[in-house]
């Protein structure tokens, strides 16, 4: 097999695509002229709980949120 | 006990060896029956496997004169930019650089980089920044293009592109380790992108 293929440089350093197409589409989102830029900031904010299981119980849940004040 | 159904399958001495098969784009989606047949002799109470392909759907027949209009799917995580538009041709930003796809184009897999899409129908055209994605062209003049931010140019806020390659470059001078290295050189991969296609 072709192992020896030229890796992009982002690969070579431990990033996967994903990691790259992230960074890359956030860095367009943080260069769009105003309404544009809200709107875009606005579309990926993120809200979600996290809670570790132990013993077949959840311990107490992380909050982790884009929505100040939730 | 089916471990040793390879083994008597291939002591039977008919059944032919895969080697030779054909792309799936050309073999209809039935069953092959040289190995059906050579599975009944050794297992005759049991039905042969199923495989994956059984269960697909078979692919859009490729039509045999090339069509005069290329069908685009444009998509993104949050719309659904463009949406079975015929159109005659489209520029996508692949990392080998820029390529024009007509109606009839080989069937491709091409990762995009950041730059310019642009989709021309007639004297119309019009013009997105992608920022990364994947241009899937297939044999029917079909082209599904995804990507996960895609912007008109006159979205692009240019002295937000000027500061943040000034900003980029910077760090990459001064990064050290690799990932840092990285991430700076994609931020200076992406700015002048955009630099460019606001000045192209």
């Amino acid at each position: 097999m072709a192992s020896n293929a030229a890796v992009p440089f982002w690969r070579a350093a431990g990033m996967t695509y994903i990691t790259y197409s992230n960074i890359c589409a956030n860095l367009v989102r943080n260069c769009l002229k105003e309404p544009f830029k809200g709107e875009a900031l606005n579309r990926e904010k993120v809200h979600f709980s996290i809670s570790k299981w132990a013993d077949g119980k959840p311990e107490k849940p992380i909050l982790r949120s884009d929505t100040p004040g939730v | 006990m089916l471990r040793q159904a390879s083994r008597l399958l291939s002591r039977s001495g008919s059944y032919k060896l895969v080697a030779a098969r054909a792309f799936s784009t050309e073999v209809p989606s039935t069953i092959d029956s040289t190995f059906v047949e050579s599975w009944k002799k050794v297992a005759p109470n049991m039905d042969p496997p199923q495989t994956p392909s059984s269960f697909m759907k078979p692919r859009p027949s490729t039509a045999s004169s090339i069509p005069t209009k290329l069908t685009v799917n444009f998509v993104l995580p949050y719309a659904s930019e463009l949406s079975g538009k015929e159109v005659d041709m489209v520029i996508i930003p692949a990392t080998t650089g820029q390529m024009g796809v007509l109606p009839g184009h080989v069937p491709t897999i091409a990762e995009l980089k950041p730059g310019i899409m642009s989709v021309h129908e007639g004297t119309d055209v019009k013009k997105y920044f992608v920022s990364s994605g994947f241009a899937f062209l297939h044999a029917n003049s079909v082209a599904d293009i995804i990507a996960v931010e895609a912007v008109p140019l006159e979205n692009i806020d240019p002295s937000q592109v000027q500061k943040g390659l000034a900003e980029f470059t910077q760090k990459l001078a001064s990064a050290a380790t690799d990932l840092e290295k990285a991430e700076a050189q994609i931020g200076v991969e992406v700015h002048s992108a955009m630099n460019a296609a606001l000045s192209g």
